[in-house]
């Protein structure tokens, strides 16, 4: 059964007012338990306004959204329930620590779940882990750190609460590349450790390539692709047209593959490599 | 949401009232403010209260725009008409124990509402058909004579379009935060008055230390452009009044020569 399902969603921004604006139109995905997926789209196509009404920041116009089965906003005054659920990590989202140690700010999200007071600290501190936090860190301010560390100390905050769906919004933006990947194969770890749902919104399809099990490709406020990553990145015209485009290695391997040369596709460098180094091995014996 | 308050937002348009000089605008608004409060009777506010209904019509801007401005205080009008009513004298309408409604206090209450009604109309006037470079920029030109006791002027006027320019941008930070504590299962919604206040700290935290970066940043952008205060600096919009200025001030000159004498000849409400 699928874990969370949009049926028919809507989403119009100030409605009856002369602004208003349709961001998201008659959606209806589903997503599976354990699955990871990538959330493409041009800027204003959509995206955050579709993730914000997964765990009801935002309710929809019309339209639901189904969390087991169950449409979230039944009973209005439970939705924070949902949103213990559905873990949402912000963009740029060190912008939103505020406590007075690390650790307290990742206990946050967990004390606001009325756990005890134990098990709030062994989650915050597992979540720290997770991360990849230094245990001298956590007594520290949060607003000492790094910009990398604090962008640590904010997912940490979701992860805490240890979300059966984690939506992450751009989370390596304005990382340096070092950065951006070793927090992409911490979420990696996380994914297959916890074996939780993760929606991943990126502007990296190299990331997406790299991380994704399917990929939702918004465009213009509407569910433009939703499909397996391989058959996503195979419409690199359809993608070019939405003003997106496939991972460049992908690229590289069609252009080789359309001047004759016998290779398969390749969504990362190291599916890449597989396909080339025979033929490379081959380029080798003939000279010799 | 936190987006929908229009409280000081400037609404692009070419009708009368966006043309005028901004100079005037102020002048006139701030002379209708003092006048909404001289006028002490029906009679005079309702003067008022005409012509007021009259630029707004006249501004171009949607009526909805200015209902939104007055919702947004809508708590301070019920609450000092409510305070208001108990007031006055003149017939018992109504007693409950000590506390008596009389036809003054009604009177009271309806005069105060119909005041502060008049008074947000009017001031959303000034906001809604005037941007904040305008604004600021025709503030500095009428307090330049404060420059002769030393006051800094240019500071103080782009203090204000700074602060001006950044209503928006704070509201939608505001905003983010608020989502961003939300989806972490704050509660904001529910719970007594200390519990409500303490569910602030997460916001307003992220909110001046977000603040403060803006500062510095917009400090380090204006000294990149070699920004070094009003000393020698030109203006790229000179301002002019114009014969539509000369209109404006002699309709509001008549009005407000009404509003004093409805004061001679009418009896005053409050007491």
């Amino acid at each position: 059964m699928a874990i969370i399902e949009t049926k028919n969603l809507t989403y119009t921004y100030g409605q009856g007012t002369p602004f208003q604006k349709t961001a998201v139109e008659n959606i209806n995905i589903a997503i599976k338990q354990g699955e990871f997926i990538g959330v493409i789209g041009h800027t204003g196509s959509g995206k955050s306004t579709l993730i914000q009404q997964l765990n009801g920041l935002l309710r929809p116009t019309s339209g639901t959204v189904l969390l087991n089965g169950k449409d979230i906003w039944e009973d209005p005054k439970k939705i924070r329930s949902v949103r213990f659920k559905v873990g949402m990590v912000f963009q740029y989202p060190e912008h939103q620590l505020f406590e007075e140690t690390v650790l307290k700010d990742i206990a946050f999200g967990p004390g606001n779940m009325g756990l005890g007071k134990d098990e709030i600290l062994k989650r915050a501190r597992a979540a720290a882990e997770f991360v990849g936090l230094k245990e001298e860190l956590l007594e520290k301010s949060p607003f000492e750190l790094s910009g990398g560390e604090k962008r640590r100390v904010a997912i940490a905050g979701v992860i805490a609460m240890d979300p059966d769906v984690l939506i992450l919004d751009e989370p390596t933006a304005g990382l340096d590349p070092r950065g951006r990947d070793v927090l992409l194969s911490q979420i990696v770890t996380y994914h297959k450790t916890r074996h939780n749902t993760i929606l991943l919104v990126s502007h990296s399809m190299e990331d997406i390539a790299r991380t994704a099990d399917r990929v939702l490709v918004m465009n213009a406020g509407h569910a433009a692709m939703f499909d397996t990553t391989e058959n996503v990145f195979a419409c690199d015209r359809e993608l070019e047209k939405m003003g997106l485009r496939v991972p460049q290695i992908t690229k590289i391997m069609a252009v080789l593959k359309a001047k004759g040369y016998p290779v398969g596709t390749a969504l990362t460098v190291e599916q890449a490599l597989k396909e080339l180094i025979p033929l490379l091995g081959k380029g080798n014996r003939n000279h010799d | 949401m936190i987006r929908d308050i229009t409280l000081g937002q400037y609404i692009p348009g070419k009708s009368f009232i966006h043309r005028l000089d901004p100079r005037v605008k102020i002048i006139i608004t701030f002379v209708y403010i003092v006048f909404i409060f001289v006028a002490s009777n029906f009679e005079g506010l309702l003067t008022m209260s005409v012509l007021i209904l009259g630029i707004l019509l006249l501004s171009g801007v949607p009526l909805s725009q200015y209902f939104k401005s007055l919702k947004a205080i809508l708590f301070v009008v019920i609450f000092t008409s409510v305070l208001n009513l108990f007031y006055g004298s003149g017939n018992v309408l109504w007693s409950w124990g000590g506390i008596q409604i009389t036809s003054g206090g009604v009177a009271n209450a309806v005069f105060v509402t119909i005041r502060i009604i008049s008074l947000i109309l009017f001031s959303s006037v000034l906001t809604f058909t005037t941007s904040p470079t305008e604004l600021t920029d025709a503030l500095e030109r009428i307090m330049k004579p404060l420059k002769l006791l030393h006051v800094k002027v240019h500071e103080i006027a782009m203090m204000m379009t700074i602060a001006l320019r950044f209503v928006p941008t704070l509201l939608e930070e505001t905003d983010k935060i608020m989502s961003a504590q939300k989806a972490r299962g704050a509660d904001m919604e529910s719970g007594g008055l200390m519990q409500r206040i303490r569910a602030l700290i997460p916001i307003l935290i992220p909110l001046f230390v977000s603040s403060f970066r803006r500062a510095y940043d917009l400090a380090m952008a204006m000294e990149c452009r070699c920004y070094h205060g009003g000393e020698g600096r030109t203006k790229m919009k000179v301002l002019h009044a114009t014969s539509l200025d000369a209109v404006a001030v002699v309709v509001s000159m008549v009005v407000c020569a009404a509003v004093v004498a409805c004061n001679l000849y009418f009896p005053a409400v409050l007491h």
